[in-house]
Parts: structure tokens; sequence; C-alpha cells
């Protein structure tokens, strides 16, 4: 059964609806993301999820049982703020031990289970110190002990790792990750950056305008987008117009505009002569000299083209490609090569070209 | 700032001399071995032990202590109140409604000590007394103790609040172990400065006091309208001290409110 079920949630400010209809369902031990840019609802849901605020519509279950009118400090469900808030006049160790204190828990009970979740977290020589001691991870570290050390059915993460650098946000997601497979608690992260949201969830949620666009498994959501908000939000993506062919017997015939036919992955549903984009993501995009050796006739989606501009980002370098109909398309090579910035030259005339299960069909 | 000119050192000393000069020739006088206030004799406390054997002025000091230590407390538990709720209500009409609580500290005192002795006598019918000089010294003060509380309040980071409710604090919880021990400093300033306002008050004390009841800085007065004896030196420089040492705490308690922005 779902640990968190939210049944046609919707919240309204004055006219705009910040939760437009929103339903959900979270599995126990799950670690779910709400990914979406800034004002799509994601942090409203979370909010209506701890309890700070009520849906107009709608409504929420936890462990079955509605959770309308009950108080944040009544619902087991937890918060790591984006700010951490962790409370200034107390120190590490009566910051962690809050919320036993607050349940009117004994002293030895509390002894114990600090002394636990102070290991939990690699803490243990800071617990006497004050969180204006503590650098941004050792605070994030504290927010999340805090938040996890009387077991709450649901932990909710407020874009925690958006205030440190990002050597930092690399080093604290792994341990996010290794630390929800510990306590086995439902993690619900909100973010807007779709990397950390590839490399952490279970599962993710887009959000856009305070609704869902695709619940899914990171690669799903990554490889497969359901429309182009998505498509377009999580990572870069190839945009090519196009005009359904042949959409029957287990294939996808599509006309590019002004270049050619493409084969692609069939999908259920497509009528013959409907417009769309087909998008492709730079990676499944191959590149060759064009002329040479390395031709890549084995791929049936394959076209001439011009490097126009490319971009070092030192382990891969983006190469922007004209295609004969004058479509631009990104295509990513790994710099495999020691010492080298980039195979081609601006100017050359090169062979592209991409798997026929490669990229998806979107409707417009 | 290296080459600060003369004549500006030469302005600002006068200023402070302008300032300070008055209150040392008062503290200077308090220890002159003279009835006049016009030649120095000679170092004496006579004045002082002259003081603390005068039982008028020890009665007007007794009550004005009373009503200080009585108005500050009362002032402070509502201007705590109004301080939280200025910060915490919605914006608009509401916001108003508690901001009201501001409006004395920026009215002429001679304005406040007449609409309040004619509110007591005409509306009330209360006689004058330890009480009207209560009620309107608790008036006065409130609103500094809330300027205090917010601004302490303004510097905080909203959501530790969220964070006691969300870890299972109740909302009297919440006060008692994460909002009260953040303001206490907040609190314990605007108590000293209540305290010493009233302690300072004559305007509004002038008008709401009647007869019979006197103050210190009643007394004072009705001292220096026959001439300015040393011993009136003496109690202006004792309660100089007091007022200087708490507003100092006050100051160190709470800089973020009493603090002189550039």
């Amino acid at each position: 059964m779902a640990i968190l079920e939210i049944r046609n949630v919707t919240r309204r400010f004055a006219s705009l609806k910040a939760v437009d209809d929103v339903s959900l369902s979270i599995e126990a031990g799950e670690f779910f993301t709400l990914l979406g840019p800034s004002g799509c609802g994601k942090t409203t849901l979370l909010r209506l999820i701890a309890g700070f605020d009520e849906p107009d519509d709608g409504a929420l279950f936890l462990d079955g049982a509605p959770l309308a009118g009950i108080p944040p400090e009544k619902r087991p469900v937890h918060t790591v703020f984006q700010s951490y808030a962790l409370f200034p006049h107390l120190s590490v160790a009566h910051n962690i031990a809050f919320p036993l204190r607050m349940a009117g828990q004994n002293d030895e009970q509390i002894r114990q289970l600090l002394k636990e979740t102070l290991e939990l977290v690699h803490l243990a020589d800071k617990a006497q110190h004050f969180p204006h001691e503590l650098s941004g991870g050792q605070k994030q570290r504290v927010a999340l002990a805090r938040g996890l050390i009387n077991k709450p059915r649901l932990l909710l993460l407020d874009e925690p790792l958006g205030a440190l650098d990002a050597k930092l946000r690399e080093q604290m997601e792994g341990e996010l990750i290794a630390l929800q497979r510990e306590v086995g608690i439902t993690f619900v992260f909100v973010t807007h950056s779709q990397q950390e949201a590839l490399a952490l969830s279970h599962r993710i949620a887009v959000m856009n305008c305070g609704r869902i666009e695709q619940v899914d498994c990171p690669e799903q959501i990554y490889g497969f987008p359901k429309n182009r908000f998505v498509a377009d939000f999580i990572g870069t993506i190839n945009l090519l117009p196009v005009e359904v062919r042949e959409a029957s017997h287990g294939r996808l015939r599509l006309a590019v505009d002004g270049l050619g036919e493409i084969i692609a992955a069939p999908a259920a549903g497509l009528k013959t002569g409907e417009r769309g984009s087909f998008a492709l993501r730079p990676e499944q995009v191959r590149v060759a000299a064009a002329g040479g050796h390395h031709e890549i006739p084995e791929l049936h989606n394959h076209f001439h083209g011009r490097v126009r501009d490319f971009l070092y980002l030192g382990d891969v370098t983006v190469y922007k490609l004209e295609l004969d109909n004058g479509v631009l398309i990104e295509a990513l090579l790994a710099n495999s090569a020691p010492g080298r910035a980039k195979f081609f030259e601006i100017g050359d005339t090169v062979s592209v070209g991409w798997r026929c299960d490669a990229g998806v069909y979107l409707r417009d | 700032m290296k080459h600060r000119t003369p004549w500006l050192w030469g302005a600002a000393l006068a200023v402070y001399a302008f300032l300070y000069l008055p209150l040392a020739v008062v503290v200077i006088f308090s220890f002159n071995d003279s009835q006049l206030n016009a030649q120095w004799v000679g170092f004496t406390t006579r004045w002082y032990a002259k003081l603390f054997a005068d039982g008028e002025m020890l009665h007007a000091a007794a009550n004005s202590l009373a009503i200080a230590l009585t108005a500050a407390s009362v002032a402070t538990v509502l201007g705590t109140m109004a301080g939280i709720a200025m910060q915490r209500w919605p914006t608009g009409v509401l916001r108003a409604l508690p901001g009201l609580v501001l409006t004395p500290v920026a009215m002429p005192e001679i304005l406040l000590g007449v609409s309040l002795l004619l509110f007591f006598r005409e509306v009330l019918d209360l006689t004058l007394g330890l009480v009207s000089i209560l009620v309107a010294h608790i008036t006065f003060s409130i609103g500094f103790v809330a300027i205090i509380v917010r601004a302490r309040l303004a510097g905080m980071d909203e959501s530790i609040f969220e964070a006691a409710r969300d870890l299972g604090a109740s909302p009297w919880q919440t006060f008692r172990c994460v909002t009260l021990p953040l303001i206490a400093p907040g609190i314990l300033a605007g108590f000293l400065m209540s305290f010493t306002l009233s302690i300072d008050d004559f305007v509004i004390t002038f008008f709401v006091a009647g007869v019979g009841v006197t103050t210190l800085p009643l007394q004072i007065y009705s001292m220096i309208k026959v001439a300015v004896s040393p011993e009136v030196n003496a109690v202006s420089t004792l309660l100089m001290a007091l007022t200087l040492t708490l507003i100092f705490i006050a100051s160190r308690l709470a800089p973020d409110a009493l603090k002189v922005k550039p």
C-alpha cells in the first residue's frame, strides 16, 4: 500500500493555482523527487504534506488515514528546510534531540538515540558545538539527523542541497543516497536541479504550473519524456519538426522537414499525417568524418551535416551541427582521446546518424 | 579619511562639549563643598549624605522605583506580544493594528500628558495618583518594547519556527523552547528601556500625578523652583548614572534595535 496518497489536490492563491489537481501515490521506502522550475508548485505541495497549509480541494492520506486538519506537530512527517532552520540557541546535540524532547521521551532514551544518530551522520565530535560553528555540509547533516531521529514515516527535503557549492553537493548526494538506504525511511525530495533528481531518485514527478507532467523512474524520464516540457526541462535535447508518415506494424516512419525520412521507436495511438517533434538526446547522435572509413551506414537514420561550432567542456565536447535542411542539432562526444579537445574542425563536413530506437516522437 | 582638517576636529569637540559639559558641571558641583553652584571650593560627599537623610526625597525615589518596576514589567509583557504580532501578522490593514501601539512613541509628550489627563479625569473619573501614573507610563513604554522585540525577530530565519512545529512542538512549546529564548535579549533590553523611560519621565507624570503623589523628577523640579541646590546635583548625578548604565546594558543586549544606523 502507498505510504502517501495525494488525491486530486488543488491549492489556490488568489486566482493562481499553485497546485492544480495533483494525484500521486508514494510507496514506502521510496526516494521520491518532485522536480520542476521555481514556481511550479513543488514547495507548495511539500507544505501541504507537512501540514503548514491545507488544500482547497482534494485530500491527502498517510498510511490510508486522511491528513486533513492535523497540525504539523501531529504528523509523523519531518522536513529538512532549504535554510536548514537549525535552532541557533541550541547545540548540535540539543538540535537533534529536539523532536524527542517535544515528544516527552526520557533522558535515557534520548541519550541512546542521540548517540546512534550522531554516529549515523558522522557528527559525534560536534555534539556540543553550536550551529554557527558548523560548515554548510555539517549543518545539512544536523538538519537531516534532526529530521530522522524519531523515525518519521516521511522525510520531506526542500531543496536541501541548494545552498552548497558544487563539490560539496556531489558529496552530499552520495551521503543522502546511502543514508536513505540505511534508515529505510521514505524521502520526498524537492529540487529544481534535474541532475540531483536523476542521481538520487527512485522515481521522479516532473511538475510545471502546478500540474504533474510525468511520473517515472529517472531512466524513463530522461530517455522517454512524455511531452515537450519534460524533454526540454531534463537535460538538453534536439527537437526536429516532423510529420508522421507511417505508424503501424510496429514501426514508425517520420518525415523530417527538408531532410527526409527517419525510423523511430513505435508509439501507440499515432495517426498518419499528424505533426509533432522528434526529440533526440545529444549523446545519442553519432558523428563521423564524411567520406572516411568511419562513415556510419549501418545506422538507418543518417544524414550529412557541417560542424558549425563546438563547446569544449573537459570530459565531453558538444558539437553544433547543421544538417542539410538547415536544422541545427547538438551532438555530445566523450573526449576519449587524451589531450584532444575536439575531433572535428568548424566547417568540416560530417556524417551524422542515430539508431532507430534512439529518440522519441512527441506530439505538439 | 587620513587627512582630517583641524577645524573639523574643532567642530566635533565643540559639539561634544555642548552635549556633555552641562552634565559634567552637574556631576562636578555635586561634589563641591559649597552651597552655591558658582565656584569650586573643595571636595565633599555631604550632599549625598544629606540626600539619603532627606525623607521626602527618599519617598519620591521609592515611588519612582516602584512605578518604574511595575510599569516596565507590564509594558514588557504587552510590548513583547505586540512585537511578535507585528512580525507575524499579515501585511495590510491587519498589520496596522498591532502597529498602533507604536504611536505613543512618536507622539509629543505634552500631547500625551494632556490627553491622558483628560481621559482619566473626564472619561474614567479616576482619582489621580499612583495608578494613573502607572497606566500612563505603561502606555508610552509598550511601543519601545514592541520595536525592540520586533527588530530582534526580524533578523531571524522564519523557517525555524515552522521547523519547531514540524518536529513535534505545539504552538506553546514552540514559543517556550524556541521563540522566547531567541528574543529574550530583546525582551530584557525592552524592559530596561521602559524602566529608564519611566524613572526619568517628567512631562507626562506632571500632568497625571495629581496632588499627594510625587516621583523623583517631580521632586527635583519642585526643589529647583527655589534654587538649584547641590542636593539636586547629587540626585541628578545618581539618576544619570542609573540611566546610562541601563541604556548601556540594553544596547549591548539588543544592538540591532538601538543601533544608530549610518
